[in-house]
């Protein structure tokens, strides 16, 4: 039961990063109908980003809770400006051609974000510096957690909050949510529907950014490939509780986090990457709308 | 009737001859580039018959050729070169034992991967669009995690020994093969029902045309032929590792689709080739090869969003009726 227990505070910790990757790309699918293909790879430059700000603040050798911050909040700014470049220079020009040619143009973003990592940062990967000492802390039982699982599991939920309050509660996140329900009719009640896509892209990837530097806390090894498979698994957590819906994501992510570590603690590792996509793919037959997304009645 | 006799005979005649000729004028390097050239359009012509003609999203098209590959290759490893041994032992010629062997292993992994095709078919019933292009990608992925997990087919370490029967021959008639079907498909009502498919399902229903089953046809097809280039590629390099068969390699074939125009099959043709070279051709400045590349795919995408054909196809005849018409006014 204890080992139980443990790895269900594993899998919830693990889960809540899935969740940050999975809003981004379900705020981008929900507002542009896009696969944004490059978000696990913005959760990649999340990470280094994190790495360069912890170097250049020497947050490496006197760590401090405030230095730490600081990293993160440069990393989520650093890979704020990128999301906002990519939308900019990549899909805003591709808006108006067809799904495809802007899904292709998702996935030469991925691979140049992927091989100009390789370029600039190099192929070995790179050890991200202790920015919070690690210590474990009993729950009781057996069960433990480590402070850094604490600070994944408080920084994720905040985050979580804070975007639920800017999508529900701010003038911005009122054109959000009018842009993702038709874009001619938010424009024609004056919002900049440009302005707005731009603001999601922002938004989306300041949290990749965030998942980035945690996980990066309790797995310090990081490289410019990292990103390929969780930002996949991410994908298919946002589609798994309904593409387009925000909670949808943090409970696709929850349940992948969750399945994911059961898999690899009671059956075999090497199972650990195809359960995302079998339970994708049940999900998919059962209940083609993910887990809380709505049917869209269909215009014949 | 003749005529067609004629075009066929013809064609295998220019295959065995170009069979015989490419190992002697080109070096091992450069042969080896029109082997994949080859085994690259058959995969893009394929997945362009499920993408481009039938509109259904499809991104699990290295899984076919996972299947196809893995099959033929078993096949061959533990029946085929017994067959070959015991036909040139009754005296008939290597070639020809090798080749028959090649074409059962082909065959077979083919209508594997057609099989699997026709699985995965089936739940675009219920999807469509970018849920069944995750449900494919989906499938390409458990695919290669099953593959990584199975001791038979030699799991991570890989599949070695597969006999090296392959050579230009056969990759040309795979090529042509699927080259010839998908056009004349598109010339077919069966093509017309798909594009009716592609351009709009609720109308072609509405028509009378069963989307179920073309859509399931579709994929049937193209993963029959991503199983034979699956198969060439096994029997090409003799050696098989689930690494060759991830998620980027649906993407690049997807990339020569979607390059070429959807719905061109000449436009496959001329992308595959053009997408396998240019890696090859970026290769002096090797560091930024892959950055250029995907440059130049987010610029085409920006630039040419339809294609560098679009729809439309290169035809010999039109060229040779140009000719005629020329010759008679001057």
């Amino acid at each position: 039961m204890s080992e139980f227990l443990q790895q269900l505070v594993n899998g919830v910790t693990w889960g809540s990063v899935y969740a940050l990757i999975a809003l981004g790309y379900t705020m981008v699918y929900g507002i542009l109908r896009l696969i944004n293909f490059a978000h696990g790879d913005v959760y990649m430059l999340g990470a280094f980003f994190g790495l360069y700000a912890a170097q250049w603040i020497g947050a490496a050798d006197h760590p401090t809770p405030v230095r730490a911050f600081v990293v993160l909040v440069a990393a989520m700014l650093g890979c704020g400006a990128v999301g906002a470049i990519i939308e900019r220079a990549a899909y805003k020009p591709v808006r108006r051609s067809s799904r495809l040619a802007a899904l292709i143009t998702a996935i030469g973003v991925s691979l140049l974000l992927e091989n100009g990592g390789i370029l600039v940062f190099g192929p070995n990967p790179r050890f991200f510096p202790q920015i919070v000492p690690s210590s474990q802390i009993s729950l009781g039982h057996g069960v433990s957690i480590s402070n850094q699982q604490v600070i994944i599991l408080v920084v994720s939920t905040g985050l979580m909050f804070a975007l639920r309050f800017i999508v529900l509660n701010t003038r911005v996140g009122k054109a959000m949510r009018a842009v993702s329900h038709n874009h001619m009719a938010a424009a024609l009640m004056g919002i900049s529907v440009d302005r707005i896509i731009t603001f999601t892209f922002v938004l989306g990837s300041m949290l990749a950014a965030a998942a980035g530097v945690l996980v990066a806390l309790q797995n310090p090894k990081i490289d410019p490939l990292m990103g390929i498979m969780p930002g996949l698994k991410a994908f298919v957590a946002a589609v798994l509780g309904g593409i387009g819906n925000i909670p949808g994501a943090v409970l696709g992510g929850l349940v992948m986090g969750i399945a994911e570590v059961l898999v690899v603690g009671y059956l075999s590792p090497s199972y650990r990457d195809a359960i995302a996509f079998v339970l994708l793919i049940v999900i998919l037959l059962v209940r083609p709308t993910g887990i809380l997304g709505t049917q869209a009645a269909e215009k014949v | 009737m003749i005529r067609r006799i004629i075009w066929t005979l013809g064609t295998l005649v220019i295959l065995l001859g170009l069979n015989l000729a490419l190992p002697r004028i080109l070096n091992p390097y450069l042969f080896q580039i029109v082997i994949l050239c080859g085994i690259n359009v058959i995969l893009a012509v394929s997945l362009n018959l499920i993408n481009g003609f039938t509109g259904q999203f499809s991104i699990g098209h290295a899984g076919f050729m996972a299947i196809g590959a893995y099959g033929s290759a078993m096949l061959s490893l533990h029946a085929g070169i017994g067959w070959v041994a015991a036909l040139t032992a009754a005296g008939v010629p290597p070639g020809v034992a090798e080749g028959a062997a090649l074409f059962a292993a082909l065959l077979a992994g083919g209508l594997l991967s057609a099989l699997a095709g026709y699985l995965v078919g089936l739940p675009s019933l219920r999807l469509r669009g970018d849920y069944l292009a995750i449900v494919t990608l989906g499938f390409g992925e458990i695919i290669r995690v099953l593959i990584l997990n199975i001791d038979a087919v030699g799991a991570a370490r890989g599949l070695p020994g597969i006999p090296g029967w392959v050579s230009f021959f056969w990759v040309g008639l795979g090529g042509t093969g699927v080259v010839v079907l998908a056009l004349n498909l598109a010339r077919s009502s069966h093509g017309r029902a798909l594009f009716a498919i592609r351009d709009d399902e609720i109308a072609a229903e509405s028509l009378g045309v069963n989307t179920t089953a073309y859509k399931v046809l579709a994929f049937v097809i193209g993963a029959f032929f991503a199983g034979v280039a699956g198969g060439l590629f096994a029997h090409y390099l003799s050696y098989l590792n689930p690494n060759s068969f991830t998620f980027i390699k649906s993407i690049e074939v997807i990339a020569m689709v979607v390059l070429g125009g959807m719905g061109s099959v000449s436009g496959s043709v001329l992308a595959a080739i053009l997408l396998t070279l240019l890696p090859e051709v970026l290769r002096p400045v090797k560091d930024y090869r892959m950055v250029i590349y995907s440059l130049m795919l987010i610029v085409l995408m920006i630039t040419r969003p339809q294609g560098l054909l679009g729809s439309r196809e290169i035809r010999l005849g039109s060229w040779v009726g140009k000719l005629r018409v020329a010759r008679g006014a001057g």
